[in-house]
């Protein structure tokens, strides 16, 4: 199939950047939209061009490199998947595609679709961790019971890759979805009580930092979540950071 | 905070309702509890602060919320699906919003500044006042029932959303979320529709 491509140019943090319209040929339907990217850049090369600058690293769904907003949705139109498992067959011949990367104030733009995506791992790191004693006879963790119920939910939150599409989706830009499916994978957990209240709100505390908005419940999230991270676990953060605060 | 000062007006908007429906059904209870209402010391010196810090409090929240969320993206998408993924009402909470104090100030104009300055400017003696002739007077202007109903259906699509948002952010999402949404709905529906029930039949009923 032969498509239009609308791509944000961007040459760097401080340049200014704009919407330019290029065309590809032949475009299989088999292909993933990544690999139509390649094709894109394969073009822009060997005519001389400077390539599409965007990131990708596993091309299976489960980095959460691929950053890309497409025709208005994170990671395009496609439910449950990264751009990288998004195939073409997604769209048809003639079509026109706007590809954006993904915009929020927290996200500055590095080149052309590349975005920084640093502010998630400050998050993490003030926080997302348990302390465990790594001396050699650590506890066997298969010995702690735990309910079967805890440890699903538990697995679910844990699926979360870090891709960001929850804030690129959000009108206010809130990084609520990530952040709880990270404070809920311990929460749900024996191994997390200890640090729980403060995991929590120095979570909360860093992504406030990094200048990501609020949450307001629109759902948009969890809708474009490639992993599927429901709603409940920003609920489960809520609920942790009121106690965490009322018991001070 | 946002959902606790919504919380509370919730409750305030039912206890508004009830008493207005009264109107509907007999002018003397509806005056009787207006008077009530009117001149108990808890309800005017303790309630009335508190509600009027409430709605102010949940506005001005409001509007640092959505200056917050603004700064948050501070470059826009040429291209956004918003339809996609969430609901309109839920995008535009802030207009809804808006649109519910600007009528607050028009009705506040119509029945609490007039009821105010009888009491405590005047010194009027609430005693036998009728409460339901200034609702019915009130109510024979067709632009005022077109405000009103209008409002409503602000107040509707404010809540249509609210209601569970309110729910959702201080932490409630289990297994009662299901009902809660369909009570939510409804909530959000019969209120508004029951106030312009009111204001409908007090025009075209005296
Ligand atoms: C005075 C005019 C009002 C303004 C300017 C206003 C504005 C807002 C804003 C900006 C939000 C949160 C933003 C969002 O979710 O996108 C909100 C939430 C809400 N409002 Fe209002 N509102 C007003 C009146 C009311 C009234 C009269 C009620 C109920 C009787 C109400 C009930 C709610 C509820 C339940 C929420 C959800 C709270 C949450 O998600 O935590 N609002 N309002
Ligand atoms: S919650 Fe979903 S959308 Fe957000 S970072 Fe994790 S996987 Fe990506
Ligand atoms: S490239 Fe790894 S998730 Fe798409």
């Amino acid at each position: 199939m032969n498509l239009t491509l609308k791509i944000w140019r961007q040459k760097g943090p401080q340049d200014k950047g704009q919407m330019v319209d290029y065309k590809v040929t032949d475009i299989s339907e088999h292909m993933s939209f990544l690999e139509m990217m390649d094709v894109l850049n394969e073009q822009l090369i060997n005519s001389g061009d400077e390539p599409v600058a965007f990131d990708h690293d596993c091309r299976e769904g489960i980095c959460g490199m691929c950053s890309m907003y497409i025709n208005g949705e994170a990671h395009g139109p496609d439910r449950g998947v990264t751009t990288c498992q998004l195939h073409m067959r997604m769209f048809k011949d003639g079509d026109t595609i706007t590809i954006e990367p993904f915009r929020a104030a927290a996200f500055p733009v590095i080149k052309d679709l590349v975005v920084d995506r640093m502010a998630f791992e400050r998050i993490q790191q003030a926080g997302g961790y348990i302390s465990i004693n790594t001396s050699g006879n650590t506890q066997d963790g298969n010995a702690i019971p735990i309910s079967k119920h805890a440890a699903d939910e538990a697995m679910d939150a844990a699926t979360c890759i870090g891709c960001g599409a929850c804030v690129a989706s959000c009108k206010n830009s809130s990084a609520m979805l990530f952040v709880g499916a990270k404070v809920s994978q311990y929460a749900l957990l024996p191994q997390g009580q200890v640090e729980a209240a403060d995991r929590v709100k120095n979570m909360v505390a860093q992504m406030d930092l990094e200048g990501f908005g609020n949450c307001t419940n629109t759902g948009a999230c969890e809708i474009e979540c490639p992993k599927g991270i429901s709603l409940e676990n920003i609920a489960r953060m809520n609920r942790e950071f009121l106690k965490a605060n009322v018991k001070g | 905070m946002m959902a606790l000062s919504a919380f509370f007006l919730m409750f305030f908007l039912l206890q508004h309702f009830a008493i207005n429906i009264l109107s509907v059904f007999s002018p003397n209870v509806f005056n009787e509890v207006s008077y009530f209402m009117g001149t108990n010391p808890l309800i005017q010196y303790v309630m009335q602060p508190v509600l009027l810090f409430g709605i102010v409090y949940h506005f001005v929240m409001g509007f640092i919320l959505e200056l917050k969320n603004r700064k948050a993206q501070t470059v826009k998408y040429a291209k956004n699906n918003g339809a996609a993924n969430s609901t309109w009402v839920s995008r535009n909470m802030i207009y809804t919003g808006l649109f519910i104090l600007l009528f607050m100030v028009f009705h506040f104009n119509d029945f609490w500044v007039p009821e105010i300055v009888d009491k405590f400017i005047e010194g009027n003696s609430q005693v036998g006042k009728d409460y339901h002739h200034h609702v019915v007077t009130m109510f024979e202007n067709p632009v005022r029932i077109g405000v009103y109903v209008l409002a409503f259906v602000f107040l509707a699509l404010h809540l249509l959303h609210g209601f569970n948002s309110a729910f959702q952010s201080v932490g409630a999402n289990n297994k009662y979320t299901k009902g809660l949404k369909g009570f939510g709905k409804a909530y959000a529906l019969l209120i508004p529709l029951g106030f312009i029930f009111i204001a409908l039949f007090h025009h075209f009923n005296h």
